[in-house]
């Protein structure tokens, strides 16, 4: 079959044509894959050259070491220990199960603890290190790193953990560290990178929790190049962070662990302070628990035990507790009085054991009365008709003020948690809250510090350091930060008038010193450190009429959480006061009885700057206090530790 | 024209023949191969196994079946269209039944000595098929309508066979080369139109319908089509292949991070570096300038097949180059505006670059035949 030539011409023709109009479509298709090539590397070169470096490198961070706290000469409260953990790398380790089996004969694996690294393990990357075992001991570590060859895939790591070597003594005070939860991170704004790291460790409570930044430290930085699995390449350039700061704090070890010791046994708390500085040298609350067993991770049980104790362990009775101050705030209603001088010298009020304001009887604790008393008799004796024929000369708002002044409904600050701000009432106040009208009855029970008033141990003890030194003193806890001292507590002279204070300082040394003053049992007999104070017992409970009839019933009769609160404030040497003591012990009954032993015992610990010698005592309380001195050594901590400079 | 019009004594005979080869397109193909065994050397981490060394063995096998196919008179493939048509046809239909699942899809015959996949053969066979039928038929009858749905059916059924498998970007390409082909071979450009028109009219209706009563597609299809156009819509998904292969290229910049230097393919951010996105590997490396020389030597392959075809009188020669062009072409400028974020991913190699046997066997196969027409094309004179 032969074609015409014209045909096959005209056919060739047409597919040249054909043929340029596809090579045109060709040629512009290649532009265009030219023309986006440009764009892609030449025009956004730059932008997409950042991508791939953010792809490529990855930040890590280096955790930085914790400050560590110590107290004011240098003993160590809180420190960081190298904590060894065993890690096993998938990939390495080839068959897993039987790298655990193998690791088990060597060291003890909890069970749990497994299951659930093997579960992280099967979620996680193969190159991830999955931690087996925590804390392990440097036996156990030595018996694996003599074993490596046979357990594959398994390495040791070190980290640094907290420890408080002191314990118990400082549970409430530096609180403790603990891995960062899920609450804490929606808590803090903002969180800090670091945070984010697994099992990183942050204050939790008291003074690790509230100055956690400053102890915390900068996280270092790691750049390295990780592949699109996340498998560190290399690292490019390493930045080490800062480490946290070190502070000291005011106490002193030597005693805290003396006052803590003392306490044990009671609810009770207890605050030693610096009565010119303010410096808190002690502030211990009564019972405690174990902080460390909060840095590994307390157990159900454990827990349960400290959350069900009555005696609340867990609670920081020193600045969270508030207690009705009883009669250790009769020097606040009688400065009131003094300042405003609404008592005339020589004044006196006769005391039958009970006094009628607006028809309302209100009663004396002595129900015999104490006849005529004046200011320093009151005081000595503790009379409260006095004071209810003062509240009603002075009136509410004098003696909240006053209380304000010395440091009673202010929440001071000092880095421990839950520091409360305790309560002295004012008419607005029972108005806001109860939506009632303040009577003069309110004021009557204020002036002995029952009815609304609250204070805490904290605010007890400002307050006896104020009335010791005339300044308005401040607590301070921490001592130095890095070194650097921070500042002091002392203040200003409050502008009251020196004669005022002098007659309630007396009043306060007749307290105890005076053979019929409520703590004289309490006193000390060295001269050089004779000390002024105050009992105070407040009542739990409403004693009804009826009761009062048949007799008040005896605290030693009632159950525990119905007995009163026994207080003492004081503060030595009288003629040149150092120490402001406060102890409150719960249902520990009459202020004289349960609470003055103890703040005498204390102040002479902190006069002493140790054991005190027996002859400071009462000649018949020496055999007492020989076998008490013995019991305690022995369970003091410190007791042992020479060095201190305060002997 | 039947091959008793060729003037057979005027075509060179017996080893001379070698002499008388497409020369420079044979050169261009070995340079393209050339950066492919550079690039899968650098993206196995600067080594020849596992896909430098295989792919260079492949490559030299592919050269002398393109030599030898070559050296057969192109009359003889002409003859051998319709059993070469038939034959793909066959094994595609078998894979149906024998196939070997690969990558959630059926689509090779295990031979061996290698995995055959029928769909990369009917690239081949199509484009000479419908040469052998338009060579065939008369020049008035090439826009009667029956006349045209002949070609538009041979087309079809392996079109249809390849999209069950499925691998929806072979049967792409087979369409745009078989339609192109029918454009090259003069059918009137209105059944163009007209088709061009209906697709884009249904695709229109398509996303019209969305939202209203009359929807055509589950709003899930709906969904996949938006991933499928922009992949950056699903960045963990499907876009992050895209998205990694665009920080790939353009950190390239002009000059490239250097050889062996690219962190993205480095560091296993690109996905299937070895096959269908190595050319990101090669922007990466060798920047803009890299890039862009690959453009251009793919751009003269065609170039040279062109000319070659229209310079060769017979018409089942030139249509058969000219297929075998577009064919090269559509391959890699699917595979380039894919790793470039100009398609949607559908799953095309770079021809001759990526890792890949029997893409790089059939490929031959067909430069090969394009090869035997230059050499066998018909002479003026004596």
């Amino acid at each position: 079959m032969k074609r015409p030539r014209i045909d096959v011409e005209a056919n060739h023709r047409l597919l040249s044509r054909r043929a340029a109009i596809l090579g045109g479509v060709q040629l512009a298709f290649v532009g265009a894959l030219g023309a986006r090539m440009q764009f892609l590397q030449v025009d956004q070169a730059d932008q997409f050259r950042l991508l791939a470096e953010e792809n490529r490198i990855n930040i890590r961070l280096i955790p930085p070491s914790r400050g560590e706290i110590f107290d004011r000469n240098g003993v160590p409260l809180a420190r960081n220990v190298p904590s060894y953990r065993i890690v096993i790398v998938r990939e390495d380790a080839g068959d897993v199960e039987e790298v655990v089996q193998e690791l088990s004969k060597l060291v003890s694996l909890d069970p749990d603890e497994v299951v659930r690294a093997m579960a992280e393990m099967k979620r996680s990357a193969p190159f991830l290190p999955i931690t087996f075992a925590d804390e392990v001991s440097w036996d156990d570590l030595s018996r694996v790193s003599v074993n490596a060859p046979a357990l594959p895939g398994v390495t040791p790591e070190v980290g640094l953990s907290r420890v408080y070597p002191l314990g118990s003594d400082y549970a409430h005070v530096l609180g403790y560290v603990g891995p960062v939860s899920d609450y804490d991170l929606e808590r803090i704004e903002d969180p800090d990178q670091l945070l984010r790291i697994p099992r990183f460790q942050i204050g939790k409570v008291g003074v690790e929790a509230k100055i956690e930044e400053t102890l915390r430290g900068k996280a270092g930085a790691r750049r390295v190049e990780v592949n699109a699995a996340g498998r560190v390449m290399r690292e490019l350039d390493r930045q080490e962070g800062i480490a946290g700061s070190d502070m000291q704090l005011t106490i002193d070890a030597k005693l805290q662990s003396y006052v803590q010791a003392r306490l044990s046994g009671e609810s009770a708390s207890a605050v030693v302070m610096d009565a010119q500085s303010g410096d808190l040298l002690a502030i211990s609350s009564a019972p405690t628990f174990d902080p460390n067993l909060f840095v590994r991770g307390i157990s159900s049980r454990d827990y349960k035990a400290l959350t069900e104790n009555k005696y609340r362990p867990l609670a920081s009775k020193t600045v969270q507790g508030t207690y009705p101050p009883g009669s250790t705030f009769k020097m606040i209603t009688a400065m009131a009085a003094l300042e405003a001088g609404l008592i005339g010298p020589d004044e006196t009020v006769y005391c039958p054991g009970h006094l009628t304001v607006s028809g309302r009887r209100f009663h004396c604790w002595k129900r015999a009365g104490h006849g005529w008393v004046d200011l320093e008799t009151s005081l000595k004796r503790s009379c409260d008709v006095y004071y209810y024929d003062l509240a009603v000369k002075v009136g509410i708002e004098k003696i909240t003020a006053m209380a304000n002044r010395f440091g009673l409904g202010e929440r001071h600050d000092i880095p421990m948690s839950a520091v409360a701000k305790g309560l002295t009432p004012t008419k607005d106040w029972k108005r806001r809250v109860h939506d009632q009208s303040w009577v003069v009855g309110d004021t009557v029970n204020a002036s002995i510090g029952q009815g609304f008033m609250l204070a805490s141990p904290l605010q007890l003890a400002v307050m006896t350091a104020r009335l010791a030194s005339g300044t308005a003193v401040k607590p301070r806890l921490i001592k130095t930060i890095d070194g650097i001292e921070q500042p002091s507590g002392a203040g200003e002279s409050m502008g009251m008038n020196e004669n005022n204070l002098r007659k309630m300082r007396r009043a306060m040394y007749e307290v105890v010193n005076d053979r019929r003053g409520t703590a004289y049992g309490s006193r000390i007999i060295d001269d050089a450190v004779r000390m002024a104070g105050k009992t105070g017992t407040s009542q739990v409970r409403n004693i009804t009429a009826a009761e009062r009839r048949a007799g008040v019933v005896r605290n030693e009769d009632l159950p525990w959480e119905r007995r009163d609160h026994a207080l003492f404030v004081n503060f030595a040497p009288y003629d040149n006061p150092k120490y402001a003591v406060a102890v409150v012990v719960e249902h520990g009954g009459g202020g004289s009885k349960a609470a003055a032993p103890i703040a005498r015992d204390v102040t002479l610990q902190a006069l002493y700057g140790g054991e005190p010698p027996l002859e400071a005592y009462p000649t018949k309380d020496r055999d007492r206090i020989k076998n008490q001195q013995q019991v305690l050594r022995g369970v003091q901590p410190l007791a042992n530790i020479a060095g201190s400079d305060q002997a | 024209m039947s091959y008793l019009e060729y003037t057979v004594k005027n075509v060179p005979a017996g080893p001379r023949k070698i002499l008388f080869l497409n020369w420079p397109l044979a050169l261009l193909l070995a340079a393209v191969a050339g950066v492919g065994f550079l690039m899968l050397y650098s993206v196995a981490g600067g080594s020849f196994s596992p896909w430098a060394e295989p792919q260079m063995k492949r490559f030299a096998a592919g050269f002398v079946l393109m030599l030898m196919v070559a050296m057969v008179p192109i009359w003889f493939w002409r003859s051998m269209a319709g059993v070469a048509y038939l034959t793909s046809l066959l094994l595609l239909v078998a894979v149906e039944f024998f196939g070997s699942v690969g990558m959630g899809a059926q689509r090779w015959i295990d031979l061996g000595f290698m995995r055959l996949q029928p769909s990369e053969l009917m690239k081949v066979t199509l484009v000479m098929m419908l040469a052998a039928y338009y060579d065939w038929l008369p020049a008035f009858r090439k826009s009667r309508p029956f006349w045209v749905l002949l070609p538009v059916i041979l087309i079809l059924i392996p079109v249809a066979l390849v999209l069950r498998q499925p691998d929806l970007g072979t049967s792409i390409l087979l369409l745009a080369a078989g339609g192109g082909l029918m454009f090259l071979a003069g059918v009137h450009w209105a059944y163009f139109a007209a088709v061009i028109a209906a697709i884009v009219g249904l695709i229109t209706t398509v996303f019209q319908s969305r939202g209203t009563e009359w929807q055509l597609l589950k709003d899930y299809q709906y969904r996949r089509i938006d991933t499928f156009l922009d992949p950056g819509s699903d960045p963990l998904g499907a876009g992050y292949h895209i998205t990694q292969s665009k920080i790939a290229l353009g950190s390239g910049g002009w000059t490239g991070r250097g050889f062996m230097q690219g962190t993205q393919s480095r560091l296993n951010f690109l996905p299937e570096k070895h096959t269908d996105f190595i050319f990101t590997t090669l922007a990466e490396e060798f920047g803009f300038i890299g890039a862009f020389s690959l453009l251009a030597l793919y751009a003269l392959i065609i170039l040279f097949c062109v000319v070659s075809a229209l310079a060769n009188k017979d018409r089942f020669s030139s249509l058969l180059t000219l297929g075998i062009a577009l064919n090269f072409f559509l391959f890699f400028a699917v595979n380039m505006s894919m790793v470039m974020g100009l398609a949607p991913v559908v799953g095309v190699p770079l021809p001759l670059v990526s890792y890949g046997g029997s893409a790089m066997l059939v490929l031959m196969l067909a430069f090969g035949l394009a090869q035997s027409a230059h050499v066998h094309r018909p002479r003026q004179g004596h």
